[in-house]
């Protein structure tokens, strides 16, 4: 056969490792990629949700004839019509969990703020609107609790009558002989330390638009999530229907941070409606049900001890963790404080723990995954305690931690928690953050501020992650994730994944690795997600697993289909002896070549097929990981405090990552930056406060702080880079370690700032009126 | 009940009947099917909805249509030229790597437009004051102040 | 977040809206405020009047007896005007503190006054210049003093059938220096406190010191008791911080989620000072 040569583009350069501007972004700069609420289809009404003002309350009766009287109002439906859809479902197990029915419109009792009640269906949101006023519902208020510790204490009211106790479950976790570490221990330090709930609040809220054709008894959605696939699955269990009548499609999502890696009540509300009335339907939340109604993520008060020995070595941790899990079960409530537990010794070498975790219902919207999903808080944790010791110790945190780390000839490293940590080189990262920062000089700046009167703080967070979720066995659904790809005929590629990018930029950075392995342009390449329809079965993206599982299951599909190209080619040169390389199977001897193109229009052909091939040239895999990934870095928060108003100035932020190798740095920028932004809005603004009668009084932008250009500092960012042995990328993830890594460096800081007039702890968010009774509390101790 | 109103809306000027308390947003959003300026949240903070009437950007989810009768008003879907050719500061958000998901960008491109036209080399704090109508989740702005400020650089020239 | 229905005119003149207002219309400006408590069905006037399209309201102009700017400016008339940053530079610096460059686009002085939200930033700056308020009805019109027109929470000395039409400041170029000093409410850019001062030094002397608190309590108000006693000082920064000791005598302040009423009073005797200070540093 002959040799040839095709118009395909092939590309000796690599893109991995580029700064490649994101091909995904002409469609979201021209205003023209399609969001759930851009989807209109023929006929469509529209749903509006009748929510309770209450906390806690029985509903006596609900009156909808007013809204059915209104012209434009097509039905309304309430938990008597919906009761027999099956309830909310929740992935997670722990021994022991008490799981509420979770009806996905309230039959007797409302539980949380929020809590639908009826669903009003109209011509149109302007009359949906109006028509979810005119219900009149009729409650009885019972007395609410949205405090996990007042929920625990004797005499609370019960959030379910059934659990008078308000405890979901008790979960216990030891490591070592942690009794005896305490026993022996020659310094031990306590704090309490909260972490407050934060709203989640991607800037598209949810929305869903239901699709029911009788006809072909399939149902079509259209919703904003990160899991499609496991939205499908678990949207058919509840409505029941077979699981292939359901096509489900993620299209553009505008943010999800984990409050989309979830299943809503809304979205079966929704799915039911359309069944009923054989139309398409559509409901958006409002940014106002999305903070009453959207998970939250932390919740926690921990009680933390630490044992150590004088010369600063950490020999036993003890966690009390209470963790606010709000009235139901989300997707995977009860497993997020879990993954503190076994995020509890941070980077350091402790081998005795004890945790025990103590899930509280209160009645608040349930508790779930927000960015870092249980190892913010852990690290917030570890992190604070660090500098407690530090500062009980008389030491420089930055040598406590350093006398604590594992070492890095240590890895694989075991905890005490039953993790392993993959690799690591923990000072190298603080010997970084410190040098770009100028550490040294930094403390000697503050020793000229403190003469001087002035506040000014150094705090530093070493942090850990568990990235990459995960190997199967140690994650509620599978944790694996697929790939195809395909050369359709023309040698163009198309690579469909299983996870569900929303904002990631993984069109951009699989197509780099396609391109790389292929020897194609990355132009080449269309990178396809989100659909049910088109997309074999995936998990999602969540938890930094985009890359680091599915686009190594993307990377495991290239070497089959490379193999089959190999083969290709070596049919087409004649030769057993070849190589594929830069978009060309060569004879090693004779150096002739065949381009891929020539190779995928012969294999659709298929007029001659290599011995044992089928005709067609692609390849899926499904990736299961061994392990977790866990990167790690050195976070650096430089503050001053304006004593008169305790107003904080970020004066520089450095941060210092590794998470392993990285395929874009523009977009790993762009991670961390925003990881930042959210860590710091935790540390620093945000809040969702309930007050004693059940309600959400930080439930708009208006109240609800969310972190500004303004408010932003500039984020010096460095890496180090030890490879990932879990997947053969050496990547470990990005989506959360900034999230992880700031807040305890900035609270770290303002605390350091304080510290000489005696301040050890301040529990978050660091409001300038905190900040400033502090101060004046401890006037006269140091400061002017 | 209805009222008619004329606009200029991306060069076309139209005339639509609308109910008066019909929100600009949702009547570029749903009347006009322009959607590309989205609701975030309805209550003037986030810019989601940050179009220009009659030159100014200003939030459309806090204006009425029948208060625009008359304007010449600009989208992001006008931004680019007819042929095509991207807008400037469509092309410093894209270099810069001034979005991820993408929601709150087409506010953040007509405020960009809003704050180089009223001052052409702006400082990072000027920048950074001037996008605070404007909220992210995803960039922590960074990336968003390298845009504005290599969008400025482009327009100036 | 959808508003109730509502009948809607766009009169093509004052009188005109002064007519429709005196028959029941509520007054619409730039929407600012008025729009999204209708979206939170906060409000539900039966009759909008848009009296935020008429030209005969947008004006900046001088006269003797000082700079007369029209209810219809919008924020960004005011930031930007360059005749009032030239002759009356408190207003424009204050404009620029208010919410954001759309909202400004979008707001007006006549509305932002008229509504007379506690934590806005105007009435701080007219409290301390003095300014007059122009209202008008369908019948006559009439000129109310700041301190006058600002009664309670949202409460003014306007009639159902007035409307703010005009704001007159006073004229006055090189002869003061001044200043707005605000702590922002970090999720919707509001005062939590904010302080506007005017000062004047002859001869090394404080001899006209005004001084408008806002966002402190219910109502804006001139601190009379800090003014009295730096009058006639050299202004000192020791006798500036004793006089804002002062800014909160006689207020009740406000307590909320974002201040309690002791951070606040505090805060607005240490922004009460700032402002002072950086009004005398811009005096001659």
């Amino acid at each position: 056969m002959a040799t040839t040569t095709t118009p395909t583009t092939t590309k000796t350069e690599k893109y991995v490792g580029q700064r490649l501007r994101r091909r995904e972004d002409p469609r979201f700069i021209t205003g023209t990629a399609t969001y759930v609420e851009d989807i209109k289809l023929p006929g469509a009404y529209y749903a509006g949700m009748v929510r309770s003002p209450h906390g806690a309350a029985k509903i006596r009766s609900i009156d909808v004839s007013k809204a059915l009287a209104r012209p434009g109002v097509i039905a309304v439906y309430t938990g008597q019509d919906t009761k027999n859809v099956g309830g909310v479902i929740c992935g997670a197990d722990l021994p022991g969990l008490r799981k509420p029915h979770h009806y996905i419109l309230a039959v007797d009792r409302v539980y949380f703020p929020g809590h639908p009640v009826a669903v009003v269906v109209a011509t149109d949101k302007y009359i949906a609107a109006d028509a979810a006023d005119d219900i009149e519902v009729d409650y009885e208020v019972t007395q609410a609790v949205t405090h996990p510790e007042k929920a625990l204490a004797p005499g609370a009211p019960a959030v379910h009558p059934e659990w008078p106790d308000n405890t979901a479950f008790v979960f216990h976790q030891v490591g070592g002989d942690p009794d005896k570490a305490f026993a022996e221990a020659e310094v031990i330090v306590k704090q309490r330390i909260t972490s407050q709930r934060l709203v989640a609040n991607p800037m598209e809220t949810r929305g869903v638009v239901a699709d029911w054709r009788a006809a072909d008894r399939t149902l079509h959605i259209h919703t904003s999530t990160q899991i499609p696939h496991l939205a499908r699955t678990l949207l058919s269990i509840m409505l029941g229907l077979e699981e292939n009548r359901v096509h489900l499609v993620a299209p553009m999502v505008g943010g999800g941070f984990g409050c989309k890696l979830n299943v809503y009540a809304e979205e079966a509300i929704v799915a039911f409606v359309s069944m009923k009335l054989n139309k398409p339907v559509k409901w958006i939340e409002t940014r106002r049900e999305n903070f009453m109604t959207t998970i939250q993520g932390r919740g926690h008060v921990d009680y933390y001890e630490l044992a150590a020995k004088k010369d600063g070595t950490v020999t036993g941790i003890k966690l009390k963790l209470i963790q606010d899990l709000g009235a139901y079960h989300q997707l995977l409530t009860p497993a997020i404080p879990t993954l503190s537990v076994l995020m509890m010794p941070g980077l350091y070498n402790v081998r005795n723990i004890k945790a025990e975790v103590v899930g509280v219902f209160t009645n608040c919207v349930p508790t779930d995954a927000y960015r870092g999903a249980g190892r913010p808080e852990a690290t917030h944790g570890i992190e604070r305690m660090m500098d407690i010791l530090a500062a009980e110790l008389k030491m420089d945190p930055a040598e406590l931690r350093r006398k604590n780390f594992v070492g890095k000839d240590q890895f694989p490293f075991a905890t005490a928690t039953g993790l392993n940590y993959d690799s690591g080189d923990y000072a190298a990262t603080l010997d970084k953050a410190m040098q770009i920062s100028d550490y040294a000089g930094l403390r000697k700046q503050q020793v000229e501020a403190r003469k001087q009167g002035r506040l000014m703080g150094i705090g530093l967070s070493t942090y850990g992650e568990i990235c990459a979720m995960g190997p199967s066995p140690a994650t509620p659904a599978g944790g694996w994730e697929s790939a195809t790809v395909r050369i359709e005929p023309s040698g163009k590629v198309t690579v469909l994944t299983g996870i569900s990018p929303h904002g990631q930029g993984e069109e951009t950075t699989f197509a780099q690795i396609a391109a790389d392995e292929l020897g194609v342009h990355v132009d080449d390449i269309t990178v396809i997600h989100g659909d049910t329809a088109i997309v074999q079965y995936g998990i999602g993206t969540f938890g930094s697993r985009g890359t680091a599982v599915g686009g190594t299951a993307v990377y495991i599909a290239l070497q089959d289909l490379k193999d089959k190209i190999t083969r290709w080619g070596a049919m087409f040169l004649n030769s057993e002896d070849v190589h594929f390389a830069g978009g060309v199977v060569t004879d090693n001897k004779t150096g002739q070549t065949v381009a891929l193109g020539t190779i995928a229009a012969a294999a659709y052909r298929a007029m001659k097929l290599p011995p044992g091939m089928d005709p067609g040239l692609m390849a899926t895999k499904f990736f299961e990981p061994s392990n977790f990934t866990y990167p790690f870095g050195a976070h650096i928060v430089v503050s001053e405090i304006d004593p008169a108003t305790g107003q904080i100035e970020i004066r520089r932020y450095v941060a210092v990552d590794d998470i392993g190798n990285i395929l874009n740095p523009l977009i790993v920028d762009g991670q961390l930056h925003g990881g930042v932004a959210q860590g710091l809005g935790q540390a620093l603004w945000e809040n969702a406060v309930y007050d004693d009668n059940g309600q959400l009084i930080t439930g708009e932008f208006m109240d609800y702080a969310m972190p500004k250009a303004s408010t932003m500092p500039w984020i010096e960012s460095a890496h180090t880079c030890t490879p990932s042995p879990v997947n053969p990328l050496g990547v470990k993830g990005v989506g959360e370690a900034g999230t992880i890594g700031s807040t305890p460096a900035m609270v770290n800081s303002v605390v350091d700032a304080l510290s000489h007039l005696g301040v050890r702890h301040i529990d978050m968010p660091l409001t300038p009126e905190k900040i400033w009774k502090l101060v004046s509390t401890h006037a006269g101790s140091q400061a002017a | 009940m209805t009222r008619s109103i004329t606009v200029t809306i991306n060069g076309i000027t139209q005339t639509h009947e609308v109910e008066p308390r019909l929100l600009l947003i949702h009547f570029l959003r749903e009347t006009l099917s322009l959607t590309g300026s989205h609701v975030g949240c309805e209550t003037s903070i986030c810019g989601t909805c940050t179009v220009e009437v009659n030159g100014k950007a200003i939030k459309s989810c806090s204006m009425f249509a029948v208060q625009a009768n008359g304007a010449n008003i600009l989208t992001v879907e006008g931004l680019a030229e007819a042929g095509g050719k991207l807008h400037a500061v469509q092309e410093a958000f894209w270099n810069e790597h001034g979005l991820q998901c993408g929601f709150c960008t087409p506010g953040m491109l007509m405020i960009t437009k809003q704050i180089i036209e009223r001052n052409p080399d702006p400082t990072d704090t000027e920048i950074r004051e001037g996008l605070d109508g404007n909220l992210c989740r995803c960039t922590g702005y960074q990336h968003i102040v390298n845009a504005v400020r290599s969008a400025a650089k482009v327009m100036r020239a | 977040m959808i508003p109730n229905s509502f009948e809607y005119s766009a009169p093509a003149s004052l009188s005109e809206a002064l007519g429709l207002i005196a028959a029941g219309g509520k007054p619409l400006g730039g929407g600012m405020s008025l729009i999204p408590m209708m979206k939170l069905r906060l409000a539900a006037p039966e009759h909008l009047v848009d009296i935020g399209r008429l030209t005969e309201l947008s004006y900046i102009r001088e006269s003797a007896e000082g700079i007369h700017i029209g209810a219809g400016c919008t924020h960004f008339a005011v930031e930007s005007s360059a005749l009032l940053m030239g002759k009356c530079p408190l207003i424009a610096e204050t404009a620029n503190y208010i919410g954001d460059i759309q909202v400004r686009n979008m707001g007006t002085i006549g509305g932002s006054v008229a509504h007379a939200d506690p934590a806005a930033d105007y009435p701080a700056a007219l409290q301390a210049l003095e300014a007059t308020i122009v209202l008008k009805s369908a019948k006559k019109e009439r000129k109310v003093s700041a301190a006058k027109f600002f009664i309670d929470t949202f409460t003014t000395a306007l009639k159902e059938d007035e409307i703010v039409s005009e704001i007159i400041v006073p004229l006055e170029a090189g002869l003061t220096g001044t200043s707005y000093q605000k702590f922002l409410q970090p999720a919707s850019g509001f005062a939590i406190v904010g302080v506007a001062a005017r000062a004047r030094r002859e001869g090394g002397k404080i001899s006209l010191i005004r001084v408008g608190v806002t966002g402190l309590s219910g109502n804006s108000f001139r601190a009379t008791k800090v003014e009295a006693a730096l009058l006639g000082s050299a202004g000192t920064d020791a006798e500036v911080t004793a006089a804002a000791a002062h800014a909160t005598d006689g207020a009740d302040a406000s307590s909320d989620l974002h201040a309690s009423a002791e951070y606040r009073a505090h805060l607005a005797r240490i922004y009460t000072a700032r402002a002072i200070s950086a009004a005398l540093s811009r005096t001659a």
